[in-house]
Order: C-alpha cells, then sequence, then structure tokens
C-alpha cells in the first residue's frame, strides 16, 4: 500500500502536464492564501479594535463560536445555489468556495488578534497612555506589535484549516489537490486519493514553515523569550525553552 | 508647583476615592502621599496627568489649569512611574527610554543618545541598553521605568509606589539613588508610597490621607513623627517614631572624646599596650572598625575587624550619633568629619543628655497653607 502510494508519487507523468501536481499545488495555494488573505484583512483589524476598546467582545466571542460550528460543506452548497446562480461563469463556483474558506479562517484569526490585545501586559499600556501616547499609537506602537505572537498563532491555525479544507474546490469542479481524492475516489485509485492527501498534508506543513519563519523576522525577540536571560544577576532564566539554556551557559544573547 | 483645590473624585459606583482634597506640591520638592490602602492614594497622583477625570475642585500646575490642557500634551510633559514599570516587552531597554522623545518627534539618533545619557544616570551599564524588559531584574527594570520618565526632561515628575515590587535592600539602594538624583535634577515630584518610612525618607512634606482620600495631614517629615495631628496619624506613623524622629533632629553640639586607636598591621602587644577594653583601629584617618586585645594573637588585619558598628558624621542626624554609639561593641559611638576622618568618639548617654537642648521638631518651616 505505501509502496502504490509512493510509486504513484514519484511517477514523473503525474509531475506533467496541465493536470500535474505542480498545477493543482499551486492551485490549492491560490484558492487557501486568496481565502485566509481575505479573513486577515476583515478579521485583524475587527480583533484589534475589539481588543482595544473593549467594545464589541461579546459579538466577537459569539461569532467566533458560531463560525466554528458552521459545517463546511453544508455552506459550500447553501451558498453555491444562493451565490452560484447570481455571478456569472466560473466565478459562480469559486465565490462560494471562498465564501466557506473565508467563515472556516475567520474564527482563529479574529480570537487571536483580540485574544492578543487582550493579553498585552494592562501595565504597558497604561505607561504608554500616561506617557501621552494616543489611542491610534497605543494600538499600533504597543498592543499590535505585542499580540503579534497571537496574531500569528491564529493565523497559522487559519492556514491549517484551510488548506486541509479547499480540497472541497474539487467537489464543485475546481481544481486543486482536491481532484485526487475527487478523481481517485470515482476510479478506486487508492493510491492516487492516499497521495493527494499526504500532498495536502505535506503543503500545509510547509505553509506553515514558511509562517513561522515569517514570524520570526516580525515578531520582536523580546516577546519571545528566545534571548536567554544572562544570569550574571544571578537570576533564573525566564524561558523554560531548552535550547535557551545553551545560549546561557555560553553567556550571550541572540 | 502642583496644586489641588477641593479636588473630589467619586466613581461611578458611588465610591468617593477622594474627597475635596487641597494641598500644594512645591516646585523642586518631593511630596509623598502616604496612607492605608485605598484611601486614594493612586487616583489623586492620575488625576494630576488626567489618567483620571476629577468630578470636582481643580489642579493646576505652575498656574495652568490641567482640564484646559490637552491630556496627551499634558502627560509628554509630565513624568510617569508606575509600580511593575509598565515597561514596553517588544521594545528593548534603549528604545523604552527614547519613547517619549521619539513621540515629541527628536530624530532617532538625538532620542537614542539621550536615552543612553540617561541610563547612566540611573547607574544602569550601557550593556543592558540592547536588552529585553524580560532580561532584566525586577530592581533594574524599575530603574529603566525612572529614565524613561526623565526622558525629556519633564519639569514634573509622577511616582506611583515605584519601588514597592522589589526586595528591601534593592528598595533602599533605590531609594538613595532617587535622592542622589534629585538633588540634581530638581524635579516637582508627586510620589505615592503606603511605607511610611519610604514616605519620611523621601518626603520633603508628607501628605498623610485616610480613606475617602482626605488629608490628615500635611508637614515636613520630622514634624509628622514629632507631632501627629490625631490618633490616626499617630498609629499610622506607627511605633519608634520617637526613635525615628531623631533622624530630622539636627545634632546638638557634642564634644567627641579623643579615642586612642591603632593602625592597621599593628602588632597585639601594641594593641593590648592601650587598653583591654575594645580598640579602634584607623587605617590612613579613616575608622576601620573594633578590635578585641584579647582575641588578638596576629597583627591586626581587616578580617579581624569587628564590622558591627556603625560611623556617624558629627554634623549629622541624632539618629545616625546615636545609632553609631548604640552599635558599637565598645559603647562609643565613631564620628568622622566630611571627609571620613576620626573626630573622636561618644557615648549613648552623652547623645542622650545633650539631647534635652535641642529643638523637638525640625526648623523646616511647615508648608504653607492652601487658601480657598
Ligand atoms: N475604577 C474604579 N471604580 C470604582 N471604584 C474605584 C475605581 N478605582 C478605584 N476605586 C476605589 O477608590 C478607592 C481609592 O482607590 P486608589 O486606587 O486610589 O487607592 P490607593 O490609595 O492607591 O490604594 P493602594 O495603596 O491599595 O494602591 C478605593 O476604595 C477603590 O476601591
Ligand atoms: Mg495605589
Amino acid at each position: 500500500m505505501t509502496r502504490d502510494v509512493l510509486d504513484w508519487l514519484l511517477d514523473g507523468a503525474h509531475w506533467q502536464g496541465g493536470e500535474g501536481i505542480p498545477l493543482r499545488v499551486w492551485q490549492h495555494v491560490a484558492y487557501s492564501l486568496i481565502a485566509v488573505g481575505i479573513a486577515a484583512v476583515l478579521a485583524v483589524p475587527a480583533g484589534l479594535w475589539v481588543g482595544h476598546t473593549g467594545r464589541g467582545r461579546f459579538l466577537a466571542v459569539n461569532l467566533v463560536g458560531i463560525l466554528r460550528a458552521v459545517p463546511s460543506l453544508g455552506l459550500l452548497f447553501a451558498s453555491l445555489m444562493i451565490l452560484g446562480p447570481k455571478i456569472p461563469g466560473e466565478l459562480g463556483v469559486h465565490v462560494p468556495v471562498q465564501v466557506v474558506l473565508v467563515v472556516l479562517a475567520m474564527p482563529p484569526v479574529l480570537a487571536g488578534a483580540y485574544a492578543g490585545v487582550e493579553a498585552v501586559d494592562p501595565a504597558a499600556r497604561d505607561a504608554a497612555r500616561g506617557m501621552g501616547m494616543q489611542g491610534r499609537d497605543v494600538l499600533l506602537r504597543v498592543e499590535l506589535p505585542c499580540a503579534l505572537p497571537l496574531v500569528f498563532s491564529g493565523l497559522r491555525s487559519a492556514v491549517l484549516q484551510v488548506v486541509a479544507t479547499a480540497t472541497l474546490a474539487a467537489t464543485v469542479g475546481l481544481g486543486g489537490l482536491g481532484r485526487y481524492l475527487i478523481d481517485g475516489l470515482a476510479v478506486r485509485d487508492y493510491a492516487q486519493m492516499a497521495g493527494g492527501a499526504v500532498l495536502v498534508a505535506a503543503l500545509a506543513l510547509l505553509l506553515d514553515l514558511l509562517a513561522a519563519t515569517l514570524q520570526r523576522l516580525v515578531v520582536s525577540p523580546g516577546l519571545t523569550g528566545k534571548t536567554g536571560r544572562r544570569t550574571a544577576a544571578g537570576e533564573t532564566a525566564a524561558s523554560s525553552d531548552p535550547r535557551d539554556v545553551g545560549v546561557l551557559t555560553e553567556g550571550s544573547t541572540r | 508647583m502642583i496644586r489641588f483645590e477641593g479636588v473630589t473624585k467619586e466613581y461611578a459606583d458611588g465610591t468617593t476615592a477622594v474627597g475635596g482634597l487641597s494641598l500644594n506640591a512645591p516646585t523642586g520638592a518631593i511630596t509623598v502621599l502616604v496612607g492605608p490602602s485605598g484611601c486614594g492614594k493612586t487616583t489623586s497622583l492620575r488625576m494630576v496627568n488626567r489618567m483620571i477625570e476629577p468630578t470636582a475642585g481643580r489642579i493646576t500646575i505652575d498656574g495652568e489649569d490641567t482640564a484646559t490642557m490637552d491630556p496627551a500634551r499634558l502627560r509628554r510633559g509630565i513624568g510617569y512611574v508606575i509600580q511593575h514599570a509598565g515597561l514596553f516587552p517588544h521594545r528593548t531597554v534603549v528604545d523604552n527610554v527614547a519613547t517619549v522623545p521619539r513621540l515629541l518627534g527628536w530624530d532617532r539618533r538625538k532620542a537614542r543618545d539621550r536615552s543612553m545619557e540617561l541610563l547612566e544616570r540611573v547607574g544602569l551599564p550601557a550593556e543592558l541598553a540592547r536588552r529585553y524588559p524580560h532580561q532584566l531584574s525586577g530592581g533594574q527594570q524599575q530603574r529603566v521605568g525612572v529614565a524613561r520618565a526623565l526622558a525629556a526632561d519633564p519639569p514634573v515628575m509622577l511616582m506611583d509606589e515605584p519601588f514597592s515590587a522589589v526586595d528591601p535592600v534593592v528598595r533602599e539602594q533605590l531609594q538613595d539613588e532617587f535622592l542622589r538624583l534629585q538633588a540634581e535634577l530638581g524635579k516637582t515630584i508627586l510620589f505615592v508610597t503606603h511605607d511610611i518610612d519610604e514616605a519620611v525618607k523621601l518626603g520633603d512634606q508628607v501628605a498623610v490621607l485616610r480613606v475617602g482620600g482626605r488629608l490628615a495631614q500635611l508637614d515636613a517629615p520630622g514634624r509628622l513623627l514629632a507631632d501627629p495631628a490625631d490618633d490616626f496619624v499617630a498609629e499610622f506613623v506607627g511605633r519608634d517614631r520617637g526613635y525615628r524622629g531623631l533622624a530630622f533632629r539636627p545634632a546638638p553640639p557634642l564634644e567627641p572624646r579623643e579615642e586612642p586607636t591603632v593602625p592597621l598591621g599593628a602588632a597585639p602587644e601594641e594593641v593590648r599596650r592601650v587598653t583591654a577594653d575594645w580598640v579602634l583601629v584607623v587605617d590612613a584617618g579613616r575608622p576601620v572598625g573594633w578590635v578585641e586585645p584579647r582575641a588578638i594573637d596576629a597583627p591586626v588585619t581587616t578580617d579581624r575587624l569587628h564590622r558591627g558598628g556603625t560611623v556617624a558624621r558629627l554634623d549629622g542626624s541624632l539618629r545616625a550619633i546615636l545609632d553609631a554609639a548604640l552599635s558599637s561593641p565598645s559603647g562609643r559611638g565613631v564620628l568622622v568629619d566630611d571627609d571620613g576622618l576620626l573626630l573622636g568618639t561618644v557615648t549613648a548617654s552623652a547623645v542622650v543628655a545633650a539631647l534635652d537642648g535641642v529643638p523637638r521638631t525640625d526648623p523646616v518651616e511647615p508648608p504653607e497653607p492652601v487658601e480657598r
């Protein structure tokens, strides 16, 4: 079985042409990133605003809960029936798929953004205001940078969920890696189905790795504790990350 | 001068946190607000920079009503230090300190230079500048908090229990450095604490508040200890206030007695020749400690010295002089001049005898009352 999957994956013919793996991967990435992008544009500012003002929190919490409970497949068929006829051409299929994926991506992104701002040390926020920062400065210079770790974890969990669920696109005739699942099922080609699933998983991991790299570049080392803590003051390391212990004994900071 | 005129804060739930507070915090002096928990100290302080809006009364700074000023601009002109420092965790120490100068539009370079200068001022080594707050100890964080508040050189500083979250030894260090810094800078400071010892140590004047934000007494620390206005203040000021009050009473004209000494490195016979009792050891004219002649079997070295005794300046406070006598193993307190050179010794009974001739309260004028 594993052998068959491996053979399928390594078959050069599957990697070429208009229906090849690279194209499917590309389509899958496009569907996913567009959805996460739209969700981020909508939910990050909304979440920051909720966290900053404390207003609309009840609404946000419930929205997160409700959106999480929406079954993707049901939503796909519903929006296909409602939106499909109103939008001409291929867009009539693309839009319903995006609706499903955006709805899926919203909850973690929204929750990450408002929880991130809420988790900011109240003393830091108080100091910021007390030094004469105005609301916008407090949000952009203190709350947002401090919220970034949670904003990122929201985005990353959205990416993982969306990449897995974007396979649904194939059920309505679009491309992406879901094709291998659908087409494989139709001809009972289990190696193809399993190969497709492996590709989805690998893609999810790769995108998460990229997001993690971006996160490391963007988030201040002051927040991640990845700077280690000098022991000169006779104090213990703030980070429990065992890798940091090595840093400490060298007495260097990264 | 910061001036409270009948300032009241009632919270929405009906709590009167501050009730009709009137007081002046004179320019260039430290005014301490002290009182039990919940008596409205923080509320009073935060009304000055309008983090909290008063419900009645007014607060002026150098005659200007704060209610008419733009809050953000007002705050940029006031240094603000809070209990847990409230440093920005995502910024390095140097960038934390540069916050207000950057807000005021200074260029990066100038703000950074200023920031480095301040770190040195508050006693932080330059190597710490590139660190993040989580890499600092509590005491270091608090110093950064003070440096950050001083960055744009504001004439007024508000400090809310800035030293209460650190251990007693570090607290004492921070207090001493704070006084040294204030002697250089001469800011107008409103300082909140619930610790009466800190209040009398740091304050040029101390305002004792009772619950409900009512002023119980406003006085120089010496007078507060010597003459509490009522039972509440007396209770709050606490025990030992007679002894602690000596810190604010100038030394009486004492005649130090000449004390026989031996130099560091003296042989046992030399020590025994002086007296059988404790002998004072000096090094280049400075007292370094006491030795007991019969316990000596080799030339006197620093590690053989009894280090328990404190040393007082002849023109220091009565408390320091009496403490020198009480802490000395010989019962004779060591007195020095301003350069630390030995002048002689004095016994506790001589200090107490001299006490009778000294005024009971310090000669500082009581702060001017607020006319309404
Ligand atoms: N936002 C608020 N709403 C209602 N009551 C408040 C609020 N903030 C403070 N209070 C009340 O006002 C009173 C004074 O509070 P404040 O924080 O000024 O006290 P404090 O003297 O600083 O006390 P502590 O020494 O404990 O810091 C307290 O009774 C407190 O419960
Ligand atoms: Mg308080």
